[in-house]
């Protein structure tokens, strides 16, 4: 693998013209990925997704190189119909339009990144790999006092073109005080067994708010990873929330560092899995300031011989005095073989602070559903409606209206 | 050499041990050492060869280092893995020599003069020795066809149970500690229930003869056969002074069908002092097997002592019907550091455990919940519930909970629940109110806290329990 990897690098080097510093940088980043590999169980974070081994089985070889001089058709019908939105239409990793049509220019800025944050830590080798291939890094800045009128949909799509291939992407946001913007992520995968490796890169100022849906639905053999890095300072409010079903294999991944006073974050998630799935979420927010705030909710419909893992971590700082922090998990297990993994963790240095996480798995309730059937609904009517109502819960934490049914009616739940 | 060192260990001759244990096995760890070991206690062959099997299979493992509390390397080859208890002459001559901390604890616990001395190891009026309560206490066992005694006295007299039994639930293949614990264990205790016998009382390594001085590589294996019932009580409330730093014991409880075996542990060793300096690592590997159907298995302890304390004690519930519960309260205070949880395995249908863990930090502690509930494909109809509660005193402690939770069966129910805070302010205000000084209120509101606990712990246990737990805290509030 590491001589496919040093011969990949210099021919996608080659053929893209990146600056002295950025090509010293992402030697940089391909050398830690060198020295690392991809994680694998023996790392603490990836004990229940030994992401090596999946690939592995699932790909085999894998080639890094993706010619981003390729231009890509892009078909208009996959563009949701029922909402008016701003778009970002991403080709197998390569940024193919960026329309911010309802938007005011001039409060808007977007630009390419010459630099990146080198995130050498060594415990996730995978953000090195995604720093040594990504292309050109876009980056979108919202001024001051701006919100933006119309969603954000970020079309994350994958053609025919790439197979057995490994898709790195990279996307930053830049909130400036007072600003909003609302996104909702979606995959379109119509190619089969890659390893699609995102990472997503949110700074939030002073009483802005994110809000960030992520849709994974259409069904596809790709291995996912995508991670999102939330910086929030005094006042600002993120909302993430994960519908992760589609793919063969995905690890969610969201990193909250809560630095301003009075800031919060809210992460909810589902994972819907049937066949042979693995699906991961983890979350782990920072508490690093005064008077933070957390919540997660993450519930698991497991079928087949499917695999569900949370992991999350609530991380208090000892400055971080009067945390509010709460986390609770939930599996239904349909299937004699399905699998639910959980490992929500604490880690508190202060003592005024209000933490608790719960963590439930187990079956259908009888009695409920003995209750519906007595009313006249027959068995799979009856569990339908009781596994609708347990993932309704986490739906209804969508704070925005509009996406929110929109997703519903896209998920299928009402 | 040798002649010397016997020499030397003349001045023993007040000994409540036996001769044979008056020899010192040179220091470090090697085959010689071991074999030395095992002819110095007479072993049959067979044992020899599992030490040697564990001691093979010890130079390919190495130390974990996974946990929360890290500390200095241990230089394996530096420490004596035999040697017969200090004589009186290095031995402190009375109460006078003693810490005043210490002794200050005592009569806070109300612990008789004569006791405080034998915990130190301060020679006893033969009169007021508890030899005599323990005679007694044999008779009763005995008629019962109750076996208690020395694991050394077991492997002489009892070869086939300790044979069938010894390394059946921690192999000589496990983690670091239990193997180097599986080659050169010194001594511990066995207890064997027969069949259908109920035990009339608690047994306790506290009323057994030749208990002292077991030293660091501890060995316990409690078998309780088909329907028979035993409470074990371990260590005890007042504070004991050790020379050894390291301590890897191994405990091991067979409980067949219809069986129930209690265990209670008081944890309580040298802490190490103010700074933080000195302290005992409490590294002891602690698991039942539920093996017959119908079984059950109670852990409960209380951990307030030791410099860094790290211990899981397990129940694999391979057993239908089987039922395994860990009841905890840990507290750390100082620069005390624990990572304590327990296990929860899964095997057999119908597998019922609850897990109910209290963890308090103060001061500069920093303290772990680490716990697994396991269940596998084939138990169904299994239940797990786990509560761990942490309360902080001050912002230079640590509370963490990190437990691992895997369900592999759809007919089966896991329940997690935990909490983070402190001792609100209301509550502290109510009871100052109504006459409590601070430190009072602190008290009445952990012991509130860790009441669950505390409650399944047997009766005269508890109340000085209760007493330790205040102890514990003191001046880690303001």
């Amino acid at each position: 693998m590491e001589q496919k990897l040093k011969t990949d690098f210099d021919k996608f080097i080659s053929t893209s013209n990146f600056s002295n510093q950025e090509i010293k940088l992402k030697k940089e980043a391909l050398d830690n990925f060198l020295k690392n590999g991809f994680p694998n169980r023996k790392l603490e974070n990836w004990k229940f997704s030994d992401i090596n081994q999946i690939i592995q089985k699932n790909i085999g070889e894998l080639a890094f190189y993706n010619d981003y001089n390729v231009e890509n058709e892009i078909n208009d019908d996959i563009f949701i119909k029922e909402i008016e939105h701003n778009k970002i239409v991403i080709v197998n990793g390569k940024v193919e339009r960026l329309s911010f049509e309802y938007e005011e220019k001039d409060k808007i800025n977007l630009s390419t990144l010459d630099n990146f944050n080198q995130n050498s830590n060594d415990d996730n080798s995978l953000l090195s790999l995604n720093n040594s291939f990504s292309n050109k890094i876009h980056n979108i800045l919202v001024k001051k006092n701006y919100s933006f009128k119309k969603p954000l949909i970020i079309y994350q799509i994958t053609n025919e073109k790439v197979s057995n291939t490994n898709i790195n992407f990279q996307l930053n946001f830049e909130l400036e005080e007072n600003s909003s913007i609302k996104i909702i992520n979606l995959s379109d995968d119509n190619s089969e067994k890659n390893f699609i490796n995102n990472l997503f890169n949110f700074n939030l100022g002073k009483n802005s708010i994110l809000k960030n849906y992520k849709i994974d639905k259409k069904s596809n053999t790709n291995i996912k990873y995508d991670y999102s890095s939330i910086i929030q300072k005094e006042n600002s409010i993120s909302e993430t929330f994960i519908f992760s079903s589609g793919s063969h294999y995905i690890k969610n991944e969201v990193n909250c560092n809560l630095e301003g006073k009075y800031s919060s974050a809210f992460i909810n998630g589902i994972h819907l899995l049937s066949k042979n799935k693995h699906h991961e979420i983890r979350t782990r927010t920072n508490h690093l300031y005064e008077n933070t705030k957390s919540y997660q909710l993450i519930k698991s419909v497991i079928n087949d011989s499917s695999k569900s893992v949370y992991q999350g971590k609530i991380y208090v700082d000892s400055k971080a005095q009067k945390t509010d922090g709460y986390q609770l998990s939930k599996a239904l297990l349909l299937n004699e073989q399905a699998e639910f993994n959980a490992k929500p963790e604490l880690e508190i240095y202060a003592d005024d602070v209000k933490c608790s996480h719960g963590s439930a798995s187990g079956s259908l309730d009888n009695n409920s559903i003995f209750y519906l059937m007595s009313r006249g609904l027959n068995q799979t009517t009856a569990k339908e409606l009781l596994i609708n109502g347990f993932l309704l819960d986490v739906v209804e934490k969508i704070t925005d209206d509009e996406i929110k049914k929109l997703l519903k009616n896209m998920i299928g739940l009402n | 050499m040798r002649d010397k060192q016997i020499e030397d260990l003349k001045d023993y001759k007040y000994g409540f041990s036996t001769d044979i244990e008056s020899f010192k096995a040179p220091k470090g760890l090697n085959e010689d050492v071991i074999r030395f070991i095992s002819n110095i206690k007479k072993e049959p062959d067979w044992l020899l060869q599992w030490r040697l099997k564990a001691f093979e299979r010890l130079k390919v493992l190495k130390e974990p280092n996974w946990q929360k509390p890290k500390y200095p390397k241990i230089d394996y080859q530096d420490l004596y893995y035999y040697s017969a208890p200090k004589s009186f002459k290095e031995k402190p001559k009375n109460l006078e020599d003693l810490d005043p901390k210490l002794l200050e604890t005592y009569k806070k616990l109300g612990i008789p003069l004569q006791e405080q001395k034998r915990l130190n190891g301060i020679a006893v009026d033969a009169v007021f020795d508890s030899v005599s309560v323990a005679t007694t206490f044999k008779d009763t066992l005995t008629e019962k066809g109750i076996i208690f005694c020395s694991i050394s006295e077991a492997i002489q007299k009892h070869p086939d149970l300790v044979k069938k039994y010894l390394g059946s639930v921690i192999p000589i293949t496990d983690h670091f500690f239990a193997t180097l614990n599986s080659a050169v264990f010194t001594d511990g205790s066995f207890v064997y229930i027969p069949p259908n016998v109920k035990c009339p009382m608690e047994l306790s390594t506290y009323f057994r003869i030749n208990a002292s001085d077991t030293g660091q590589f501890e060995r316990t294996l409690i078998i309780a056969d088909k329907g028979s019932y035993v409470s074990y009580l371990e260590g005890c409330t007042a504070p004991m002074r050790d020379e050894n730093q390291l301590h890897a014991a191994n405990v091991e409880l067979i409980a067949l069908d219809d069986a129930e075996i209690k265990y209670s542990t008081v944890q309580n060793w040298y802490p190490g002092d103010k700074d933080g300096k000195g302290g005992i690592y409490n590294f002891v590997t602690k698991r039942g097997l539920c093996k017959g159907k119908n079984s059950k298995i109670s852990w409960t302890q209380v951990e307030t002592g030791s410099a860094i304390t790290w211990k899981y004690p397990s129940c694999i519930l391979k057993g239908d019907n089987s039922i395994g519960e860990f009841y905890s309260i840990a507290i750390t205070n100082n620069h005390q550091k624990a990572d304590t949880g327990t296990k929860m395995i899964h095997l057999g249908k119908n597998t019922k455990s609850k897990i109910i863990s209290k963890g308090i930090s103060a001061g500069k502690s920093d303290m772990t919940y680490r716990g697994l509930v396991d269940i596998s494909k084939n138990a169904s109809n299994s239940t797990n519930y786990t509560q761990c509660d942490s309360l902080l005193m001050g912002n230079k402690c640590g509370a963490h909970t990190v437990p691992y939770i895997k369900n592999k069966n759809s007919n089966s129910n896991i329940a997690h629940e935990a909490t983070t805070s402190k001792i609100s302010e209301d509550q502290l205000h109510y009871c100052q109110q109504r006459g409590l000084n601070q430190e009072e209120a602190v008290g009445l509101i952990v012991n509130g806290f860790c009441k669950e606990v505390l409650q399944q712990l047997p009766m005269e246990f508890a109340v000085e329990a209760q007493k330790l737990v205040g102890i514990s805290l003191e001046g880690s509030v303001g």
